[in-house]
């Protein structure tokens, strides 16, 4: 087969695996499990990304001083703690 | 036939280093023949092989095409004859694609792909399909006697046979007139005869033959039908051999 | 038609036998290419889905959690607070909370300790997330001793662990009563570590945080919006540190990119010279440039969009997960839930495909212009 044709047909190939990608997406979307109700019910504000430090864990929550809490020289965890600004609460908070 | 009328080109008009290359040439070459254009180098042997073959418009001046009418893409109301030099960019490049072959003094071969594809290479814009002129590619290859080099790299050849492949990859698109321009300056003496062979079997097929060369070889071929000389762009002395 | 397909075909043809000519640069431009759509990618199906993920948590969040701050830091709540905010007009529930860390010294890993009183534990019964069971190497009836405030043991034993697929929220949890969480940190009675509050109206919700702060100065109420709003900040792609590094990638590649692709060597010059005198025009030159670009481009970015697909939501993104683990001994198992975004992707396409395409094809633009006859001429 000439040359011009393998590559299309090659492109084509990976052209439909691309646009199947969301087909796929939604289909895994839909089937799914969802969330335990039992952990539902306790209300969590936060992801269970990384844990390496209480507030990398529960970022929603930690406030500004968190960061200073591990070590006074560790201002930051890397990568985390470059991801992360502090939660900065409204006007009413001190 | 080819009709050329008061042909001139100048370049770098209006300025200090102005000089005109083909001087108020006027010419007419029959078809089906050898014409060798003769002449020391700057004698605009090249020039007007270039404008003849469309690949530059003249200052000023004419060129009629007899007889190749069938071949253009468009409709022509002149019958069968055109005048090239008015005809806007696309329509002379159609002509030049489907009239002219072309033999360039370095060969002018692309590098690193096969001979086959050096071959087909001015067919590929012209949208035929490529099993047709592929298998005419591999009849031209076995007319030179290089099909086995068919699929070899292209700078592994020597000057005979990248010659031989220059002349295949001009006759691919079936065009009635040959253009080439110092064809022997790199090829000794057997391989030039050889050369002036091929280009009579050529026009036993029927093809029209320019060449501009100031090889004895060439213009002293007893197979070349008409010479014209050349020099300071001007015609000096006309002649047919016969 | 056919012939304009055929012309198409045919001058395809012959930019990939040139692009074979030069096969190491081409595979490498290539491979470079393709690693920069993997990576940012990835990045970006990771991210979404992390999105999604979080999206889905958080509105489960209680609308209002209120904090006391005592000497500028988070301190306990005092329970008769929340029969106070209870009274608040539009306040439908408050709930307690308790909850806090531990720290296990055997392994040097944090975990989320949560009071419930769900069925699911029991006295000395606790449920455990995925993460704690396997680095304790736990199985459910197995009995765990916790060490309490006082470094007696707290003998628990596991009534069951939360499958994988919950890894996301649960993944370091320990779930147990409030009795027991009482019992393992000494908690003092009668105090909770935040309120969370439920509103009737959702557009009251400001109006009643600041109730409550105007009545307890001391506490701090924070919105589900505001962690909301910070979730979305984190997960942004285009902000940190990750979209930073690869965008010197990025820039790295295009300077690469540009450089190869502008750069018209004398051969190339050279070559399009002969394809002009031989027949070729202007149209087809560029044509031919147009399909050396797109090859390299289009494969690089169809074959690296699927590839990060597979990267991120088939093998869980094994490439972050080193960036992302940092020095945590818990470390989730990403099963995500994969979501394309058509508009990143499209983002993508015009940030990667496009501007390279065009630095093939623009500096051709001289060079093809050229009269055919140069090639004569030289």
């Amino acid at each position: 087969m000439r040359r011009s044709l393998q590559y299309l047909l090659l492109t084509g190939a990976v052209l439909a695996l691309f646009l199947s990608l969301p087909l796929h997406a939604r289909y895994e979307q839909r089937h799914a499990g969802t969330v335990l109700k039992q952990l539902r019910d306790l209300h969590v504000t936060d992801l269970c990304l990384v844990t390496e430090a209480r507030y990398t864990r529960h970022l929603a929550l930690a406030d500004r001083h968190a960061p200073f809490q591990e070590h006074p020289l560790a201002l930051e965890h890397f990568p985390s703690g470059s991801l992360i600004l502090p939660n900065i609460s409204r006007g009413a908070a001190p | 036939m080819i009709e050329l009328s008061d042909i001139t080109k100048t370049f770098n008009t209006g300025k200090q280093n102005q000089f005109t290359a083909v001087d108020n040439v006027t010419l007419a070459i029959e078809p089906q023949q050898i014409t060798v254009f003769k002449g020391p180098s700057g004698s605009g042997k090249t020039s007007l092989l270039s404008i003849i073959g469309c690949m530059a418009r003249p200052t000023s001046g004419r060129i009629f095409l007899h007889g190749v009418a069938a071949a253009l893409p468009f409709r022509n109301d002149g019958g069968e004859t055109v005048e090239i030099t008015s005809l806007p960019e696309r329509f002379l490049n159609e002509i030049r694609r489907s009239t002219f072959g072309f033999i360039f003094q370095q060969f002018n071969l692309v590098r690193g792909i096969t001979v086959l594809e050096n071959v087909m290479l001015p067919a590929y814009p012209t949208g035929e399909g490529r099993a047709d002129f592929r298998a005419r590619a591999e009849n031209l290859l076995e007319q030179f006697n290089i099909a086995r080099l068919a699929g070899q790299r292209s700078e592994l050849l020597s000057g005979g046979e990248m010659q031989r492949v220059a002349i295949a990859r001009a006759l691919i698109n079936n065009p009635s007139i040959i253009i080439a321009d110092e064809p022997t300056a790199h090829l000794d003496s057997k391989l030039s005869h050889e050369f002036m062979e091929i280009v009579a079997r050529l026009k036993g097929e029927g093809k029209t033959v320019l060449i501009a060369s100031h090889d004895p070889v060439v213009f002293d071929s007893p197979h070349i039908d008409s010479v014209v000389e050349m020099r300071d762009g001007a015609v000096v002395s006309s002649r047919s051999s016969r | 038609m056919k012939r304009a397909l055929e012309r198409h075909l045919n001058i395809l043809d012959f930019t990939l036998a040139s692009l074979l000519r030069r096969k190491a640069k081409n595979f490498s431009l290539l491979a470079v290419y393709l690693l920069v759509v993997f990576m940012l990618a990835s990045l970006q199906f990771f991210v979404t889905a992390l999105k999604r993920e979080a999206a889905i948590i958080l509105s489960d969040t209680p609308d209002l959690i209120v904090q006391r701050l005592s000497a500028g830091r988070q301190d306990l709540v005092p329970v008769g607070y929340a029969e106070e905010i209870a009274r608040i007009r539009g306040v439908t529930q408050v709930r307690p909370r308790l909850w806090g860390y531990y720290y296990d010294a055997l392994n040097g890993a944090n975990y989320t300790v949560i009071a419930s009183d769900d069925p699911m534990v029991a006295p000395s019964r606790a449920a455990v997330g995925a993460g704690v069971a396997k680095t304790r190497n736990l199985a459910v009836g197995d009995l765990v001793p916790l060490t309490s405030y006082d470094k007696t043991p707290l003998m628990v034993e596991i009534g069951s662990i939360f499958p994988h697929s919950s890894d996301l929220i649960a993944a370091d949890m320990i779930i147990l009563t409030p009795e027991d969480f009482k019992l393992l940190f000494n908690f003092p009675k009668g105090q909770a570590t935040d309120l969370a509050v439920s509103v009737r109206n959702p557009k009251e919700l400001s109006t009643v945080a600041a109730k409550i702060a105007d009545r307890f100065p001391d506490s701090r109420p924070i919105l589900k919006s505001e962690i909301q709003r910070t979730y979305q900040s984190i997960f942004d792609w285009r902000g940190g540190m990750t979209l930073i590094i690869l965008a010197s990638a990025l820039l790295s590649f295009i300077i690469f990119a540009w450089d190869r692709a502008t750069g018209l060597s004398a051969e190339e010059r050279k070559e399009i010279g002969i394809l002009k005198s031989i027949g070729w025009e202007t149209s087809d030159v560029l044509l031919l440039k147009f399909w050396e670009g797109t090859v390299i481009s289009l494969t690089a970015f169809l074959l690296g969009v699927v590839l990060a697909y597979g990267h991120v939501f088939f093998l869980s993104a094994p490439l972050f997960a080193q960036a992302l683990k940092g020095w945590s001994v818990i470390y989730p198992r990403f099963q995500l839930v994969p979501v394309v975004d058509a508009y990143q992707l499209a983002v993508l396409f015009f940030l990667t495909v496009i501007p390279y395409t065009t630095a093939t094809v623009v500096p051709c633009w001289r060079a093809a212009t050229t009269d055919p006859d140069a090639a004569m001429r030289s």
